[in-house]
């Protein structure tokens, strides 16, 4: 009967998705629409090919974990982290040599800017808490994930969601919402397997057989349930046409600038921080073998950091049109933020008390630790940013580039690299990692790269705003854009050296991730649950 | 209950809450002073931020705070006592001949600061903001070699009302035919050759000569006989080495074929008459001005 349900409405789908694909009004909605009609009629053909199979033993699997999403999960992470990296380092020499824009229209900076934006925070940020909030909730609850194969599709769909974002923007469909570019029918999409996400996440909560919730599930649960929220709001949009990909936003003029804001400052309070932090609680603990510092710090700081974080996006539109009042609370709420986000900072860094000497032997432990570290000081370095008087100087220039960076290379970044040097070695049953040595390389390069990076945005960004102000005695501009722009080429290039070194990390990374994972075989790490006691 | 199995960890001395997850255990430290003070600082600091600063939304607008402050205001008000402090010298500018100011220092010295303020904001995307232009249409501002005239009057006019801008009907117009629907290919070449000659770059002899009269025929009305030019009909001059679009048979072979069209944006209306003064003085002590 199901399969049968099954079969019609994939059978159903490829053949709209064939409409739309003939009629679509732009290129870039018919080459989706052709997407979506293979990844359709494959399903439909999936569908009767296994109708008849037999339904997998249940309850045999139920005392086992779920690994294999994860371990997709993982190759995902390391494969789009790599992608993203390049395509950044890409648009950073752009900037710098404007000549690779390469005069096509596929390959300018203005596509590509979002397809990088995208890849590391949504393709990279994204599978890496996918799969790590799927491991961690299965350890801390000791149960399998909820919803059987539900994890899949979460999965696949959340890829589906990637490849849909980035060919759109390829071929030039933007709804021009910067980290919400996507057009209204792959953020329905995304929708919809971000409800899958949560069912998971929610339903092995809900069934665990530990008395408490772990603190990493609670950053992990807030991250869901506020990105669904921000998606949605954000998106609010009425099509044109089904037929076509392009929209009208629900919030005009200075209100759309304000709720993207809310959520543009909610992608990164919500995805890059508080998702992360829950990644946090859980590798930084396990690798240093630890208790986690304070108890009661965690609650504190984490009830702090959600309650403040939805006010702050304000301070993204400091002397616009927005209202004074709404830039008052942006900035005041984002100063309070200051400590609740460094909560975050002193749990990490403190479990680490009675284990310091670990720092000199385990590189896994110095990345995840150092990750910490620049959450640190972009979490101090974001809200003084916020004050109007500092913003006055440091809006749109290459400062925000710098400390965005300095949060997700060092932060995002470093966490997540510790993260898959942790689950590697546990997910494929090896005894440890292929090579230490590659750590400690890939610690340093990163660090190097992420130290130029930053480095050379805080000079650039400070003199081309000083630049911009710049005034004789009777009040008149110095400089032109053009000047600024031509004084900054040098830290252009040595942004772009940071980029590559960063890379290189990354693809060293992979390459010590593969050798572990086909490594010589051991069973030495059980992954069955442990019932709790 | 797993508080029940509070215990000591040893190597901190610090009670465990007694929670246990896949291994991790928490201690019971007490959140950290200096954090905790910190906290409640900038949450006072915050409150009483907002007590002065509008802040707070109501029903049908927001606190104003004690200081009223307002950031339309603040630029309202910077911008008032730029103007006011000079003021002065710009109405001495507008009364003024505008060929005369060169010999007013202290005005000359105002009006090319200002001028080169708003040469770098509206004209610097074409010209180059040092002002040398670009080849394909954009002329270059430091030579002394002018398409409309290079006088301060000159000038002036062209930023008051462009050149071919067709919003402003005292624009600066003229129009080169494109030769390529009267003259054969052949006569083209022999009058790109022709052109070559006059500024005296390598050139096939024989075909110049044979250009020489399509050249009087066609051209010498706006490039005059000599092909020097002619700034009533903003026609470039054919005989030195600056060019507009290229002066290499192809791109000379290109202009005669489809012409060209360059269109300049009239600022009168969008810029004061004092500013537009200004950015003419400015332009014109870039070093060809005449």
């Amino acid at each position: 009967m199901l399969a049968g349900v099954k079969i019609g409405a994939m059978g159903a789908l490829t053949l709209l998705f064939a409409i739309a694909a003939n009629w679509g009004h732009e290129e870039v909605y018919r080459f989706h629409a052709f997407l979506l009609m293979a990844v359709s009629a494959w399903a439909f053909l999936h569908a009767i090919r296994t109708a008849d199979a037999p339904a997998a033993p249940k309850a045999a699997l139920e005392h086992e974990y779920m690994d294999d999403v994860i371990r997709y999960g993982v190759i995902a992470t390391a494969f789009w982290g790599v992608v993203g990296f390049a395509a950044g380092t890409f648009i950073a020499f752009q900037l710098a040599f404007p000549s690779l824009n390469f005069d096509l229209p596929w390959t300018t900076f203005g596509r590509l800017r979002p397809l990088h934006t995208s890849a590391v925070i949504f393709a990279f940020g994204g599978n890496a808490l996918i799969c790590t909030s799927f491991y961690v909730v299965q350890r801390t609850t000791a149960a399998r994930l909820w919803g059987g194969n539900l994890a899949w599709f979460v999965f696949w769909g959340y890829q589906l969601f990637i490849v849909l974002a980035a060919t759109g923007y390829i071929l030039g469909g933007t709804q021009s919402k910067e980290y919400a570019e996507p057009e209204w029918y792959v953020d329905l999409w995304l929708t919809i397997v971000w409800v899958a996400y949560l069912a998971v996440f929610l339903g092995t909560i809900v069934k665990r057989k530990e008395p408490h919730i772990y603190v990493a599930n609670w950053f992990f649960l807030s991250f869901i349930v506020t990105v669904a929220m921000l998606h949605v709001v954000n998106n609010l949009a009425v099509p044109v046409s089904i037929w076509s990909s392009q929209s009208v936003t629900l919030f005009p003029g200075v209100q759309g600038a304000m709720v993207q804001w809310w959520y543009g400052h909610n992608a990164v309070g919500f995805f890059l921080t508080a998702g992360f932090l829950g990644m946090m609680y859980y590798f930084i603990p396990k690798q240093a073998n630890r208790p986690v510092y304070s108890y009661k710090l965690s609650i504190i700081h984490f009830w702090a950091l959600i309650f403040l974080y939805i006010w702050a996006g304000p301070h993204h539109l400091h002397y616009t049109a927005l209202p004074d009042w709404a830039q008052t609370l942006g900035m005041v709420m984002s100063v309070v933020l200051w400590m609740p986000s460094w909560g975050g900072m002193i749990n990490g860094l403190m479990t680490l008390q009675g284990a310091w000497d670990k720092l000199r032997t385990d590189p896994v432990l110095r990345i995840l630790v150092i990750s910490v570290g620049f959450y640190g000081m972009s979490t101090f370095e974001g809200p003084m940013m916020s004050i109007k008087a500092v913003n006055s100087l440091s809006h749109y220039t290459d400062w925000t580039i710098g400390h965005v960076h300095s949060g997700a290379l060092g932060w995002n970044g470093m966490i997540t690299f510790g993260a898959l040097y942790f689950l590697v070695p546990r997910l494929w049953k090896r005894d440890g990692l292929y090579s230490l040595s590659l750590v400690s390389w890939h610690f340093w390069l990163a660090t190097i790269g992420i130290v130029l990076y930053a480095a050379s945005m805080w000079v650039t960004g400070i003199m081309e705003g000083l630049m911009w102000r710049e005034v004789d005695d009777q009040g008149f501009l110095i400089n032109s854009f053009a000047d600024t722009v031509a004084a900054k080429f040098p830290m252009y290039v040595v942004r772009g050296l940071g980029g590559v070194l960063y890379l290189a990390g990354g693809v060293i990374m992979c390459y010590n991730l593969w050798k572990t994972a086909t490594g010589a075989t051991s069973t030495s790490r059980p992954a069955q649950a442990v019932p709790a006691e | 209950m797993a508080d029940n199995k509070r215990e000591i960890d040893t190597a901190t001395n610090t009670e465990t809450t007694g929670h246990e997850w896949d291994g991790i255990r928490e201690l019971d430290t007490p959140m950290p002073r200096w954090w905790l003070i910190t906290f409640y600082i900038t949450i006072v600091w915050a409150i009483i931020y907002t007590i002065f600063m509008p802040a707070w939304p109501m029903i049908n607008s927001a606190t104003p705070g004690i200081l009223g402050y307002s950031s339309r205001e603040e630029v309202a008000q910077e911008l008032a006592a730029a103007n006011e402090v000079n003021a002065p010298l710009d109405e001495r500018l507008a009364n003024m001949e505008i060929a005369s100011v060169v010999e007013d220092p202290e005005l000359l010295r105002f009006a090319t600061a200002g001028g080169g303020a708003i040469f770098r904001n509206y004209c610097s995307q074409c010209h180059g903001a040092g002002a040398a232009g670009a080849v394909g249409g954009y002329p270059n501002l430091l030579d002394d070699d002018w398409l409309w005239g290079g006088t301060l009057t000159d000038i002036q006019q062209t930023l008051t009302h462009g050149i071919r801008y067709e919003e402003d009907p005292d624009t600066r117009y003229s129009q080169m035919p494109a030769f390529g629907d009267i003259l054969e290919e052949e006569e083209i070449n022999s009058l790109v050759q022709y052109v070559l000659s006059l500024s005296n770059q390598e050139h096939d002899a024989e075909a110049a000569t044979a250009g020489t009269e399509l050249f009087m025929d066609n051209c010498s009305v706006c490039h005059g006989e000599d092909g020097r030019g002619m700034q009533d009909q903003g026609a470039p001059n054919l005989t030195d080495s600056i060019w507009l679009y290229g002066g290499d048979p192809e791109s000379i072979a290109n202009t005669i074929h489809d012409s060209r069209f360059g269109i300049m944006p009239a600022f009168g209306g969008r810029l004061s008459d004092e500013d537009i003064r200004k950015a003419a003085i400015y332009v014109h002590t870039l070093g060809g001005g005449q």
